[in-house]
């Protein structure tokens, strides 16, 4: 049983030595000279513009959203189908109404999701504008929360 | 194989998970963050339920009441990562909404409401 | 392996069936006319609404059962919550709709969220099986955080939504790892076995089972907003959009006490284990809700530690019931739960006025002159914290001294005295409600308020109808509620309409 393994672990082993040796022998025999220009990120000739905790544009968020929703889907898709080829008849109609019933709940998320925009790309567009705007009070415009996400 | 695991052993996994997840929503500050730490609690559960469906520990059960137990267990733990994803897309919808409102999320930062 | 097919009984299930479809029609409508006059959305939801009150009606007085493989149960806590929980859906319909215009919130799908909310815990209330009950308590949940942070222009509106979920993620995950160790420990996930695996446990088993029956506990005790779990409540309850805050207020707790209702009796068995915690934190509740309401300077935040000292006598009765079940019926807590549901989604109704122009003030202050602008809604609130006070001839008055009698009944004197205590207290910061409502605004900027619609005169009428209705009716009510004279409550269901099944009959 571990024996079969043996042979990994040697390897394992083998390349943790080899690159440990590498990295501390070339810490510790090699010349250090620190110059601020050397320690700033990216060496390649540009100077390091704005921080590097950059935001994502908030849309990746959404499309996110709705793909761990559709996702999650399958799995009791999967779970009925390990049981429905080898089921009696009677079972595979009573489940596969029941199935049929699951799914048309989702068409009717997803048609939802489309007719709200929810997955246009385009900011301004998506999130139901009319919606926003048709309230007197909005305080976020379109424009200024597109300028918010991509800041 | 699996079973030379004693049952205690998945469970004291399963309890760290939660106590950690639990010190990670009281600690914690970004809702993200937070909210990872809410899913860890329901990844606890279901290696919970899990193991429990595998060993079957309950007083005097038939066989087919155990393949019941077991079945039961398993779907139980489909149901809650379903529950868990419909909870990912309310609550990043929520952050979302703070986002840009506020462009930041951060709980102590939530402090209109108090008294 | 044997394919099983289980046994259907529709009628059962048609309520909830009829909830959710309607939800989904409301949807549709949203999608084919977006942004229009939401009169349409709302006469459809008060039509399936009353269908649904109308088909747990029918139920009334038929034999218990369960169908669709022990998932769904039928009996007379399932049939009275689901009535309740509907009748709150159709009370809130009625005032949100001024409400949604006067504040500017653009969101049609107030109701189609709150028809699922309201199936989520028709769900709850109607199973004894845990999974089925943890779906029913998200389906509910999830749709109060969307609802929550509804007004998407208010920073407080998002943060109570936050907060909600948050906490409320957290008690769901606590009250799993409650049901997984049930599980686990009995070899089902039905909340009965419990019951008929205790006697013939180890003390291993009976370790998990505690440690199960305790984190599903906590994780209701925070939907009920009991004690040690109800930090949330108050600054959900301010933040959140009146109209929703009403709904959670009245609908969150019904199906919270239905489900917890069912557990504890499941665990009655064990009680000698559990009590002593359940005896402390509803003395805490009851106490600890009342006082901090004192210093409140906000009417959310007021009726929100109002609904948490509510909770705690809600939880008398239930605990009565559950130490001596054959001395004390659930009469009281069905009646409580009535009269409390009337007390508050009125007041909370009446609340919503301040809301005017998209702002909305909800301090004492906020609403001062609130009399000289809508006196009918005025005086329904007199009625309304009058009976959260306790004064007779009301629901509220009426309903304490059930409690009160019950807890005497089943030897739990020192509940009781808490009860009587804390009602006395009670009585100083719901007079600042109304103190506030009739002061006269001279001298302060005029104070913004929307005129009340229809919907939410005929809202606030029923609700203080029903307080007065239930208070006169009462031992009927109790009678009717826990089936004990069955042929009588069905004819006179039937020939009368009780009032929150006036609406029922939509023809």
């Amino acid at each position: 049983m571990l024996g079969d393994f043996m042979p990994i672990l040697v390897l394992v082993c083998l390349a943790a030595l080899i690159c440990g040796v590498m990295v501390v022998g070339s810490y510790v025999l090699g010349p250090k000279k620190v110059t601020p220009y050397k320690s700033s990120p990216y060496e390649c000739g540009v100077m390091p513009l704005g921080t590097a905790t950059e935001r994502f544009p908030i849309k990746f968020y959404l499309v996110a959203i709705l793909f761990v929703l559709f996702d999650i889907e399958v799995v009791f898709l999967w779970s009925w189908l390990t049981i429905f080829k080898d089921a009696p008849t009677d079972f595979q109609v009573f489940s596969g109404v029941d199935v049929a019933v699951y799914l048309g709940l989702w068409i009717v998320g997803y048609l939802y999701i489309i007719k709200i925009g929810a997955l246009d790309w385009d900011e301004a567009t998506s999130l139901a504008p009319e919606k926003l705007e048709a309230s007197a009070t909005v305080a976020v415009p379109a424009q200024a929360s597109n300028q918010e996400a991509l800041a | 194989m699996v079973n030379d695991v004693p049952l205690s052993w998945f469970l004291g996994l399963g309890m760290i998970m939660f106590c950690i997840g639990t010190i990670g929503v009281v600690v914690r500050r970004n809702p993200v963050v937070v909210f990872m730490c809410i899913e860890l609690m329901l990844n606890a559960v279901n290696l919970t339920f899990l193991v429990f469906a595998r060993y079957g520990i309950a007083p005097g059960q038939t066989l087919e009441q155990a393949t019941n137990t077991a079945m039961g267990g398993q779907m139980a733990v489909i149901f809650v990562m379903a529950v868990a994803a419909a909870e990912v897309a309310v609550g990043l919808g929520i952050i979302m909404a703070i986002f840009r409102l506020k462009n930041e999320a951060d709980v102590d930062d939530m402090s209109v409401l108090r008294g | 392996m044997n394919y099983v097919l289980p046994t259907v009984e529709w009628p059962t299930v048609m309520p909830v069936l009829i909830v959710v479809v309607t939800g989904i029609l409301a949807v549709f409508i949203e999608m084919l006319w977006p942004k229009r006059n939401n009169n349409v959305i709302v006469g459809l939801g008060l039509v399936g609404l009353g269908l649904a009150g109308s088909s747990v009606l029918k139920q009334f007085g038929a034999p218990d059962g369960v169908t669709f493989g022990d998932m769904v149960v039928r009996d007379q806590v399932g049939l009275v919550m689901q009535l309740l929980l509907v009748g709150i859906c159709f009370v809130a319909f009625l005032f949100s709709e001024g409400y949604l215009r006067e504040k500017q919130i653009p969101f049609a799908e107030f109701y189609p969220l709150a028809l699922w909310a309201t199936a989520g815990g028709m769900l709850m209330v109607t199973t004894t099986n845990t999974l089925e009950l943890f779906l029913g308590l998200e389906v509910l949940s999830i749709a109060l955080y969307c609802l929550a942070g509804m007004s998407r222009q208010e920073s407080k509106s998002e943060e109570s939504a936050l907060k909600y979920f948050l906490l409320g993620a957290f008690a769901s995950a606590v009250f799993l790892m409650g049901i997984a160790y049930l599980f686990g420990a009995t070899g089902s996930l039905d909340l009965n076995a419990i019951t008929s695996v205790w006697p013939a446990t180890t003390p291993m088993h009976h370790t998990l089972i505690l440690f199960g029956v305790g984190m599903t506990l906590a994780g209701l005790g925070f939907k009920a907003a009991l004690v040690p779990f109800h930090q949330w409540t108050p600054d959900v309850y301010q933040g959140a959009p009146t109209n929703v805050t009403g709904f959670m207020a009245a609908a969150s707790k019904v199906a919270a006490f239905g489900a917890l209702l069912r557990v504890l009796m499941a665990a009655a068995p064990l009680q000698e284990f559990w009590f002593p915690a359940m005896f402390w934190i509803c003395i805490l509740t009851m106490t600890v809700g009342n006082l901090a309401a004192v210093v409140q300077k906000d009417v959310k935040r007021i009726l929100g530690y109002s609904s948490i000292a509510n909770a705690g006598y809600i939880l008398v009765a239930v605990l009565s019931h559950v130490k001596s079940p054959d001395k004390v019926g659930l009469g009281s807590t069905f009646y409580y739960l009535l009269a409390y549901s009337m007390m508050t989604l009125g007041a909370f109704a009446v609340v919503s006025l301040s809301a005017k122009g998209g702002k909305e003030g909800t301090r004492l202050q906020d609403i001062h002159g609130l009399w000289s602008r809508a006196p009918f809604a005025v005086v329904c609130l007199v009625v309304f914290v009058a009976s959260l006070i306790g004064i007779p001839p009301s629901a509220g008055f009426v309903g304490k001294l059930f409690i009160f009698n019950d807890a005497l009944a089943a030897g739990l004197t020192p509940l009781a005295i808490v009860l009587a205590v804390n009602s006395v207290i009670s009585v100083y910061y719901y007079l600042g409600i109304l103190q506030a409502a009739f002061v006269s605004e001279e001298g302060a900027v005029r104070n913004q308020s929307a005129k009340p619609g229809i919907g939410l005169n005929i809202a606030v009428l029923v609700c203080a109808f029903g307080v007065f209705w239930a208070s006169f009716n009462a031992t009927w009510v109790q009678k009717t509620a826990t089936g004990t004279s069955v042929s009588q409550a069905q004819t006179v269901s039937t020939t009368t309409s009780p009032d929150r099944m006036g609406p029922s009959n939509p023809e």
